[in-house]
């Protein structure tokens, strides 16, 4: 294999991998969180909207770590750096 | 594909790009504040109010509402601040609707422009309300060791207040190209809509974000100074 196909085999599984085991834990985390939510607005319905706020907050901090994943596996696929740096290379030849 | 309206180039003299981000921001722009002033021109204090007029009643008061309910006292003060950033995402998505529209919340350097603002806004509030002194102390707490940790805590969550809102805004239009190949009529109906809802949340997080950062700066918890050491 040349090096252009290693760069572009690695590119595209690292991008995959990425969005695979990276959203692995949020969504976790964000089932977690909905559960506990519910359970205590069916307690509480009296704070539903301090509940509501507060889910909602604590799931954009933990839905921004898979769109970490996300951009990064975006950036493998459509602006990888290294895939142009080998692109340049063989343009030079 | 491409990853974000920066690559759309209306016009472009040597350095100078018209980009599609610039030109749908400037888009928007006017259509708020257009709009808002067409609405502004003739508000009633009567019973009889224009439709556009409760609209837009609705509208700040909501926002206002939202910023007390997060512990911010005077919401006024900051209600400019906070509004825009939440009228600006929220129009953005919106006008998804739109065809031929790419929001511009998709493209890196406007939402890391957004995200700059609110690091530089929360700091300016914080010195307003408390004083250099009384802000500043506010990185040493609870003690010394914490400064390097509350400033890298600063700056990261500038960073994730820009790649959450163009994360989310990207994969709404990436999802949307990438079914528009596949099955090209009813699916992306349905992930438009989809879209809307998540730009209305984003739009909702970004402002509250925004919210809680300043009135953590703010807020002068001062505790009774004890004795030294």
């Amino acid at each position: 294999m040349d090096s252009m196909t290693l760069v572009a085999l690695a590119s595209i599984v690292a991008a995959g991998l990425t969005i695979a085991l990276g959203s692995i834990g949020p969504a976790l985390g964000e089932g977690r969180a909905v559960a506990t939510a519910l359970s205590s607005l069916a307690q509480q319905p009296d704070a539903a909207t301090t509940i509501t706020r507060t889910l909602f907050v604590g799931l954009a901090m933990i839905e921004s770590i898979a769109i970490y994943c996300f951009v990064v596996s975006m950036i493998l696929i459509f602006a990888n750096p290294f895939w142009n740096h080998v692109i340049a290379q063989a343009a030079a030849k | 594909m491409r990853l974000s309206p920066d690559d759309i180039i209306f016009w472009q003299y040597g350095f100078l790009k018209l980009n599609a981000t610039i030109a749908f921001t400037w888009g928007l722009m006017l259509v708020l504040a257009v709009g808002s002033r067409l609405v502004t021109r003739k508000l009633s204090k009567g019973p009889q109010r224009s439709r556009w007029q409760n609209l837009l009643e609705i509208v700040v008061t909501a926002i206002n509402k939202q910023i007390r309910e997060v512990g911010l006292r005077g919401a006024e003060n900051y209600l400019g601040f906070l509004g825009t950033l939440f009228l600006f995402v929220a129009t953005a998505s919106l006008f998804t609707i739109v065809p031929g529209y790419e929001p511009p919340t998709g493209s890196l350097s406007t939402t890391a422009a957004l995200a700059i603002c609110v690091f530089v806004a929360v700091p300016l509030f914080g010195i307003e309300e408390r004083g250099l002194r009384g802000y500043l102390r506010a990185y040493l707490k609870p003690t010394f060791i914490m400064l390097p940790f509350n400033i890298i805590s600063e700056l990261s969550r500038t960073l994730a207040l820009a790649v959450r809102l163009f994360g989310n805004m990207m994969s709404g239009t990436m999802i949307l190209a990438i079914l528009l190949t596949i099955t090209p009529f009813v699916f992306p109906i349905a992930m438009s809509a989809l879209g809307l809802l998540t730009g209305m949340v984003q739009a909702y997080i970004f402002s509250i974000l925004a919210t809680v950062y300043i009135a953590a700066a703010t807020q002068a918890r001062e505790p009774e100074p004890g004795p030294e050491g």
